[in-house]
């Protein structure tokens, strides 16, 4: 029929669409999985919640590392168009021109869409935040400041030791996978930010929020169910007396070297000085890449930490040792004499002596006799006992382990080296096998040769004699508020009593190295009222094979009975060690022992030290030469670009960082040059203002550098 | 009491009962776009903050309405039919006397606390002024005469309603194609009007020198298939001849001169986005200087892009429901704001994100049995101006869900046709209330003979 047969189309007509739309929602819903996805990207945001790090506190409970806050300033380049902003005013106050507030704005849209925030510049230094809040009002909406917590050292001191945070780059992100970091975190790279990364970072909370067409967070996913809280990071106590820490930073001024003190009954590290060394705010404000730059650059090398990670021969400060082994092996008495004629006779070629005379134990180390130690060493070395020198050698590589050098001893500082101590080995390498014996070595025995310490080796020496035998694992961490979920100071609280030497033989030695104090080559380091016990050191070396000027090392403990602190100190370059290395430990025992220095003269004496001028003329060449490098285009600065690499290498520090900041450094440089390329010393005197800040106050060494490089032109 | 039973007598509940189910559907749907969390609803429904409590109002003025409707004598509407549709064509023109702007059209007559839309309730009167001039006896629908009458009513309504800048809506009176067709319309008109929606298809997709080979082609191999039957009758040559030539003619001029001169540039545009075809206006007809050229092109890329915003906004909202969906009020896309015009045009993808494959198919298959039960309504009809009628209103529901569903679903071009009974607005609401109830009206005394 025919009205039937068009009704029945008309119903054909709706059933085809009715199903061609099913159809449809079933592609779309059921097998395109790519619109839930999308959906999540826009409708859902991850909101990471960052706990406070942990704070750490001194031994007096003074906090040195804590959290402040500073601001960044945030742009919405959508808002600009609504708003009538003065752009000269905001552009005037961060410094900028138009051209470059241009580019950061086409930078924001393209990185993070016109209607987001994104940073406009952050870490705000803090007169640039002040002169922002007086004028903010023109400035929004477009423009906020948003908080942001950093890292702040009230005392500006120990940045060897605490170590800055960096951003993790994609290695340290595959090493630590499952620790729920992401892009765009930091971490702490070196210091002890590093080695309790773990304990400081907390534990980070997530929250999921639902967004908005205006990418606006709108309310918590599924009322928060999914959200996990933030837990702040633990706060640490360090062993650390940040008054003598300042002191000791204060007193190497102008110096090379390194200053370690320890407790040595409990092996907590008093003070830790590298020098030179950097202000650690610096690496935590505005300025961070260009001051980390700056600080990579120095010649001085001012990143490492020289305590744990440069190479020193002990030089005399090793005899206190070779006497204990003496002693404990039996093959010298107290009271065993050699006669010293101006020179070590033994093995031929004559090795030279300053005090000449026959001296017992004591004696030869109050006047660090070196005939004495070689006739000692030379004894060890040659004892029958042990049928060879290949074995006996391996006896007296066993006390050296044991005193804690030629391996590194567990501090929880990263980068720490182990030393050098010759075994049969070595000399077999270098000589052939059997191709050697005492002769070959025999300025190992005054700690010059193939022995190589750090100044924390040195400093934990003396702890172990101070202790009369044992020694702690020397630490930066005494405790960790909630305690020690993973174990981290376990090795801290163990006694290392490796030999049994008894007291006796330790009490002759005493004897010997507060004869040093009382009348020998410490007694600049006397401190009236203390007893104590020290030895000095003074080591020759070669830098390129050039000869150099000595090394002064002073080690020492105090007082005698019931020691307190155990020191290490040395000067690179200064001659010999009673002008400066002795003086500084003296200051240091006392400001540690009487908590503060009173005498007038002794006041003086720590302003005339800190003032005293001991760096080497070739650093000084090195910094005219870096600055020259920077100056010159491209081809040198890919040379610089090795040399920041052999830097990092030896600081151990596994990655990149902040090749940016050098770019920067670099353009500026070149801006300047560019500026006045006519009048060169200004020029000169212009870098060195760039690199100058990143380090202690030294103006006067600043002035010295211009007058020299003038003197070379 | 006994006028309740007068009322209840002969009406289809199937029809009342799928009429609630929607609205309320659609009442849920509104209010999932617009609640967030920890509002006070009770607050916002006295208060006519929301769409919602305004929904809510629209759906008891409706309902009041509809009472008022099944009251009424069936005799009535077919008494009033001409009438009406002379007022409905009288309130379209005040559009452009006191027309308000509302989304860049003028189609709106403020009416205090809402607005209405001529274009929409027009709707109503069409359809009855059709069944009644389709049910006059001395109306033969066979002859070319009633049929151009016919085809005048409806398009009349369609013409201001492109006046109006609401091209969207005057599609909406090309439904009337279908009750007309049911009515005895040759289907020829039907395959014709196919054919050239093909033709259209085909002049915008495909460069018009090869559309004119193809068609050359196809009249070359129809000639060589029938070349024997052209021999017995040469009438046939003619025939395709006279089609080659339409249809080149079509494609070559009457196309692009509807583009240039009949349709506004977005129009134009809207139709070839949907095909995913570029638009450049042809320089030649635009005596605009460059600047404004730019300028204009510059408005249009961004018109451009809002609109593919909409359609990936509803897309993803949608197809992010999976199959079970996400739960009412869990919906992320939804509650973001995310989609534009949700509450309105694009009130289908609060469904499909909520409900998921499940819910959005049992809202298809809900509105398939609703046009289908108005089938049935009609067939059992005993005059021709209540079959006609309930023809018209499955007609327009039918063009109204496929258009607005494939819209949310980027199968048709984004124009602004509602869903009906679930999208937000009064207008849309009281139309279809109006246009359903007479129906049921029409229903209950399908024993009397109309006329």
């Amino acid at each position: 029929m025919f009205n039937q047969s068009r009704k029945n189309i008309i119903i054909a007509m709706i059933l085809l669409m009715g199903v061609i739309i099913i159809f449809r929602l079933f592609t779309l819903q059921v097998l395109d999985t790519k619109y839930s996805i999308m959906a999540d990207e826009q409708g859902k945001f991850r909101k990471v919640i960052y706990p406070d790090r942990g704070i750490l506190f001194d031994r007096k409970g003074r906090a040195i590392l804590r959290n402040t806050v500073t601001y960044d300033l945030m742009v919405t380049p959508g808002k600009i168009r609504g708003m009538n902003l003065d752009t000269a005013a905001l552009c005037r106050i961060l410094k900028i021109d138009t051209t470059e507030f241009k580019k950061r704005i086409l930078t924001a849209i393209i990185k993070n869409r016109s209607y987001r925030p994104s940073a406009f510049e952050s870490l705000l230094p803090e007169e640039t935040i002040a002169r922002l809040n007086e004028s903010m009002f023109k400035f929004v909406p477009a423009f906020y400041l948003q908080e942001r917590p950093v890292r702040d050292y009230p005392y500006d001191a120990a940045g060897n030791i605490l170590g800055y945070l960096s951003e993790v780059n994609s290695s340290f992100l595959k090493n630590h996978s499952s620790e729920g970091y992401q892009i765009g975190d930091y971490a702490g790279k070196t210091g002890l930010e590093r080695s309790y990364e773990k304990v400081l970072m907390g534990q980070r909370g997530i929250e999921y929020w639902k967004r908005d067409n205006k990418n606006r967070l709108t309310d918590h996913l599924d009322n928060g169910r999914f959200d996990t809280a933030a837990v702040p990071g633990e706060n640490l106590h360090m062993s650390l007396d940040i008054d003598l820490q300042m002191l000791g930073e204060h007193l190497m001024e102008n110096k090379i070297g390194a200053i370690v003190a320890i407790d040595p009954k409990t092996g907590g590290v008093l003070a830790m000085v590298s020098s030179p060394t950097y202000k650690p705010n610096l690496l935590t404000g505005s300025e961070r890449k260009k001051h980390f730059a700056q600080i990579l650059l120095d010649p001085r090398s001012p990143m490492i930490n020289r305590t744990v990670n440069a190479y020193y021969p002990p030089g005399s400060t090793f005899k206190t040792l070779q006497a204990l082994i003496g002693l404990q092996e039996g093959v010298i008495t107290p009271s065993t004499t050699f006669l010293c004629t101006g020179a070590f006779y033994g093995c031929g070629r004559p090795m030279g002596c300053l005090d000449p005379g026959n001296f017992n134990l004591k004696g030869a180390i109050t006047v660090s006799c070196n005939t004495y130690f070689a006739n000692v060493m030379q004894r060890v070395i040659n004892n029958p006992k042990y049928g060879s020198v290949d074995s006996s050698l391996k006896v007296w590589d066993n006390y050296m382990y044991a005193f804690g050098l030629g391996n590194k001893l567990g501090i929880d500082i990263p980068s720490e080296k182990s030393g050098k101590i010759p075994t049969p080995r070595t000399y077999n390498k270098m000589y052939g096998d059997g191709h050697w014996n005492f002769c070959t070595f025999r300025s190992v025995s005054i700690g010059q040769g193939e022995v190589d310490v750090t100044p924390l080796q040195i400093a934990n020496e003396m702890a172990y004699l101070a202790n009369k035998g044992w020694f702690i694992t020397p630490h930066m961490i005494d405790s960790i508020d909630g305690g020690d979920k993973y174990g981290l100071l376990d090795s801290f609280k163990l006694r290392h009593h490796p030999l049994n030497i008894s007291d006796s033989i330790f009490e002759a030695v005493f004897d010997g190295m507060q004869g040093v104090m009382d009348r020998g080559t410490g007694a600049a380091a006397k401190i009236p009222g203390i007893v104590m016990c020290g030895k000095t050191g003074t080591v020759e070396n070669y830098y390129k094979g050039v000869k150099q000027k000595d090394h002064a090392l002073f080690a020492a403990f105090a007082p005698r009975e019931n020691p307190r602190i155990a020191i290490a100190v040395i000067c690179e370059n200064a001659g010999f060690g009673a002008s400066s290395a002795a003086p500084i430990a003296s200051l240091m025992i006392e400001k540690y022992l009487r908590d503060s220095i009173t005498e007038p003269d002794r006041k003086a004496q720590i302003e005339t030290i800190s003032k005293l001028d001991l760096m080497p003329t070739r650093i000084y060449d090195a910094i005219k030469y870096r600055d020259s490098l920077v100056h010159s285009k491209d081809t040198s600065y890919l040379i610089e670009k090795g040399y920041i690499k052999t830097l990092k290498d030896s600081m151990g520090l596994d990655d990149e960082d902040d090749m940016e900041g050098l770019e920067k450094l670099k353009k500026s440089n070149q801006e300047e040059t560019s500026v006045d390329n006519s009048d060169t010393p200004k020029k000169e005197e212009k870098i060195n203002k760039n690199t100058e800040p990143a380090l202690l106050p030294e103006k006067q060494k600043t002035n010295r550098i211009n007058s020299l490089i003038k003197t070379i032109h | 009491m006994r006028e309740q039973v007068i009322i209840s007598k002969g009406i289809d509940w199937v029809t009342i009962w799928l009429y609630f189910i929607f609205v309320s559907i659609g009442l849920l749907c509104i209010f999932s776009v617009e609640y967030h969390h920890g509002e006070n609803i009770i607050q916002n429904i006295v208060g006519l903050k929301k769409n919602y409590a305004r929904q809510l109002l629209f759906f008891g003025i409706s309902a009041l309405i509809a009472i008022f409707i099944l009251l009424t004598d069936s005799k009535l509407f077919t008494a009033t039919a001409n009438i009406s549709y002379a007022f409905g064509i009288l309130l379209m023109m005040a559009t452009f006397v006191v027309g308000k702007d509302i989304n860049g059209s003028r189609s709106w007559i403020p009416l205090g606390f809402f607005n209405l839309q001529p274009v929409e309730t027009c709707k109503i009167f069409t359809a009855l002024a059709l069944a009644k001039y389709l049910s006059q006896p001395e109306t033969n629908f066979q002859n070319t005469r009633s049929q151009l009458i016919a085809a005048a009513i409806i398009l009349t309504p369609a013409m201001f309603s492109i006046l109006q800048n609401e091209t969207g809506l005057a599609l909406v009176y090309f439904a009337f194609l279908i009750p007309m067709y049911r009515e005895g319309l040759p289907p020829i008109y039907l395959s014709i009007g196919f054919s050239f929606a093909i033709l259209v298809v085909a002049t915008i997709l495909v460069e018009k020198n090869t559309l004119a080979i193809i068609l050359t082609g196809i009249a070359a191999f129809s000639v060589y298939f029938l070349r024997k039957s052209i021999k017995r009758d040469k009438g046939i040559l003619i025939v395709i001849l006279g089609l080659w030539m339409l249809c080149v003619s079509i494609q070559r001029f009457a196309v692009p001169y509807i583009f240039k001169h009949v349709l506004q540039p977005y129009q134009v545009e809207r139709i070839m986005n949907t095909f995913g075809v570029d638009y450049v206006p042809d320089a030649t007809t635009t005596e605009l200087n460059t600047q404004e050229k730019e300028k204009q092109l510059k408005l249009k890329k961004t018109k451009k892009a809002a609109e593919n915003y909409n359609v990936k906004q509803s897309k993803i909202a949608i197809g992010s429901g999976g199959i079970w969906g996400k739960g009412f009020l869990k919906g992320t896309q939804t509650q973001g704001d995310f989609v534009p015009e949700q509450h309105t045009d694009f009130i289908f993808t609060s469904v499909g994100e909520n409900f998921g494959f499940w819910g959005s198919s049992l809202v298809i298959i809900l509105y398939i049995l609703f046009m289908l039960r108005i089938v049935f309504i009609a067939e059992r009809q005993r005059s021709t101006f209540s079959r006609v009628y309930a023809y018209s209103v499955a007609a327009i529901l039918f063009f109204h869900v496929s258009i607005n569903i494939c819209m949310t679903v980027g199968l048709a071009p984004v124009i602004g046709i509602t869903l009906p009974l679930m999208s937000y607005g009064g207008s849309s609401l009281l139309t279809f209330t109006i246009l359903i109830f007479i129906m049921v009206r029409l229903d209950a005394d399908r024993q009397m003979v109309l006329r």
